[in-house]
């Protein structure tokens, strides 16, 4: 479960949030769409308790265990292979080495890392790392999944996989928060859709079987029109 | 505006009254027996070199306060206390070599007060140039407190290996600086030139204060 | 509690493991080390100069660079892939993440020290086997003093412009008390000074470690929280 009432944060004299609120529970995915500079990474941020916000508050339920990141850095450590990196990160989230084990040999599976599984991570394509940042994030089984962007250099396959992934995540009972501004990317997974502009929310509907046309169209109307 | 109006009229009364210890340093102050008239540049130099600690001190009580309280009052006053300890070190770094050559004969000893002000002036310049590196102004306060408040635990230890570089060093001429076996006249003649040093020291820091806030308000988005 | 210092010893063991894939760090640092020892010792004259009055100060000039080269490093690596983020978005205290970077820093100026030191006795042709205890006990502390200093402040000036130029400038007034009473300690020891001069410096060695690692500790978290 994730709660935001009324956050509001700046940097210096710019208005990041402005007044955002909202309740999300589980199984629902939040796709929040907006242009550069609208406040939305610093809206995960937030959520995350990276940042504490200037007014409101967010709670999220089980606490910075709980929550899995996916960001524009893949927050990897280069020099280590793909194997020791999520050993290492697990190892943060105190993830038994058994359940570690087994989320391992899924994930890389899945994600197709298997034959680069005990490469470096300096060595790999940005698309390979993109989904190497992927399985980092479901590694420790995390329950609100917050998302910056994550099709980033993800090919035709990758990007499907990675969906169906978040599927059964949310399908699992996953809170997830999905922030970017391309619409036909967030839009299919989404059980609720934002818009997001200076800081504030200046729509926020349930998807209600809208297609990926028709909130585009709707986005635009939001954002630039008012 | 008002602080700086008031920053630069105690800011005059010091420098009025620095030319009295002047005075009363030169003309009304008996010549120290063993070191003759170069001594009196101590009634200069120990009340500077404090001026400098205490500037340096309140740098890191403004740092734990601001830590503590979030107000960028206290980062606005840490960074003016830092630029007037660092020009007062700096005067003191210069003076104290260009009087030293025709006295003692070389630029510079290891004498314990400007040893001390070196330590400070290398507090400040760091302090600074951390100020300078960094561009948020969030992440500048809180930066600048952590290593102003460093630079205050400093200060014991600082003292503590000085008294060491003395020892090791054997002064050509060894300058008591030691206040209570000071005889009447002279110990006023510090003491008013301690005085004098801080009505400086409150002077410039009001008017550098001020400066800032004027700043900050006529550049609304940083 | 038990919790900090599991994640550190994570921490550290992650940063070393960094440390010894990529190599490039520890190389200089011995490779500077030893040549450091070559020139000081061809550059004197053994007629004019007893080597044990240079002994002190060239032994230590070595471990300054060493400690130097270490923590220029120390802060750069979570920055490369923003694994600082993730470090902080993992439940781990802010605390355990200096110990953590703390206790590899130590780990990799010991090395330097421990191929340093006997290298110094051997070029220099100076006995320190009678003394070895209290001067392990010197280097040891006088090197905790200016790491965990130099820790905290590799922090703040991995993320602003001229990070190698920075770091030395902070460091520099509160890498010197410790310095003049480890030579001082150190001269005294290789002397045949009686263990109780040295024993002052070694408390005061002492009260610094103490006061600068509790006060590192305190004030680290205010440099990585927003």
């Amino acid at each position: 479960m994730l709660l935001a009432e009324g956050l509001r944060h700046a940097f210096g004299g710019v208005r990041a949030l402005d007044d955002v609120s909202f309740t999300l529970h589980p199984g629902q995915t939040l796709a929040v769409f907006g242009p550069n500079g609208a406040g939305k990474t610093t809206l995960l941020k937030v959520l995350a308790g990276l940042i504490r916000p200037g007014g409101g508050r967010a709670r999220l339920e089980g606490g910075r265990r709980a929550v899995g990141w996916i960001g524009h850095q893949p927050q990897l450590y280069a020099h280590l292979t793909v194997r020791e990196n999520l050993r290492f990160w697990a190892s943060l989230y105190d993830v038994p080495d058994a359940q570690r084990a087994r989320r391992e040999a899924d994930l890389l599976a899945r994600l197709d890392l298997n034959d680069h599984a005990d490469r470096p991570v300096r060595a790999l394509s940005r698309g390979l790392v993109q989904r190497v940042a992927i399985a980092r994030a479901l590694i420790h089984d995390p329950r609100v999944l917050l998302l910056d962007e994550p099709f980033t250099g993800l090919d035709r396959t990758a990007a499907e996989e990675f969906r169906r992934l978040l599927a059964e995540q949310a399908a699992g009972g996953r809170v997830t928060v999905l922030v970017t501004h391309n619409v036909e990317e967030g839009t299919e997974l989404a059980t609720d859709v934002a818009f997001m502009r200076t800081g504030r929310f200046v729509q926020l509907a349930p998807r209600a079987g809208r297609t990926a046309a028709e909130i585009a169209d709707a986005y635009r109307l939001a954002v630039t029109g008012g | 505006m008002r602080l700086l109006k008031t920053g630069r009229w105690i800011t005059g009364v010091g420098l009025a009254l620095l030319a009295a210890v002047y005075v009363r340093a030169l003309a009304f102050t008996p010549v120290e027996r063993f070191q003759g008239p170069a001594q009196k540049i101590f009634y200069i130099h120990v009340p500077a070199a404090w001026s400098a600690m205490l500037a340096m001190g309140l740098v890191g009580i403004a740092g734990i306060l601001f830590l503590l309280l979030k107000d960028p009052r206290f980062d606005r006053f840490g960074e003016a206390s830092a630029e007037v300890g660092t020009a007062f070190s700096m005067v003191m770094l210069t003076t104290g070599p260009i009087w030293a050559k025709p006295i003692w004969g070389t630029w510079w000893t290891w004498d314990a007060r400007l040893t001390l002000t070196l330590f400070l002036f290398l507090l400040f310049l760091g302090y600074l140039l951390l100020r300078g590196a960094v561009t948020d102004p969030g992440l500048r306060a809180r930066y600048s407190a952590v290593l102003g408040i460093c630079g205050l635990v400093l200060l014991p230890f600082i003292h503590l290996s000085v008294y060491f570089f003395r020892t090791l060093h054997p002064q050509p001429i060894v300058l008591k600086p030691s206040a209570p076996s000071l005889p009447g006249p002279m110990l006023v003649t510090l003491l008013f030139s301690f005085l004098v040093f801080t009505v400086l020291y409150v002077g410039f820091v009001t008017q550098r204060y001020a400066l800032s806030l004027l700043r900050e308000q006529a550049e609304p988005h940083a | 509690m038990a919790d900090v210092w599991r994640h550190a010893w994570l921490l550290a063991r992650k940063d070393l493991l960094v440390e010894f894939r990529s190599r490039t760090a520890i190389l200089s640092a011995l490779v500077f080390t030893v040549l450091v020892l070559m020139v000081f010792n061809f550059g004197r004259d053994p007629t004019a100069v007893a080597a044990v009055d240079l002994a002190p100060s060239i032994l230590w000039v070595t471990f300054t660079f060493a400690a130097m080269l270490a923590l220029n490093r120390a802060f750069q690596l979570e920055l490369e892939n923003q694994a600082l983020d993730g470090l902080l978005l993992a439940p781990v205290s802010r605390s355990s993440i200096y110990l953590g970077k703390l206790m590899a820093n130590l780990v990799f100026v010991a090395t330097v020290e421990a191929v340093g030191l006997p290298l110094f006795a051997l070029f220099f042709n100076v006995p320190i086997l009678h003394v070895l205890g209290p001067l392990l006990g010197v280097i040891a502390l006088a090197t905790v003093g200016f790491v965990a200093v130099g820790t905290l402040f590799s922090a703040m000036t991995a993320r602003t412009r001229f990070a190698e130029l920075l770091l030395p400038v902070l460091l520099l007034p509160f890498m010197i008390p410790p310095l003049i009473w480890a030579v001082l300690a150190t001269g005294a020891l290789l002397a045949g000074r009686p263990l109780s001069e040295a024993a002052g410096w070694l408390r005061l060695l002492a009260a610094f470690d103490i006061v600068f690692v509790t006060l590192a500790f305190v004030l680290f978290p205010a440099t990585v929280n927003e």
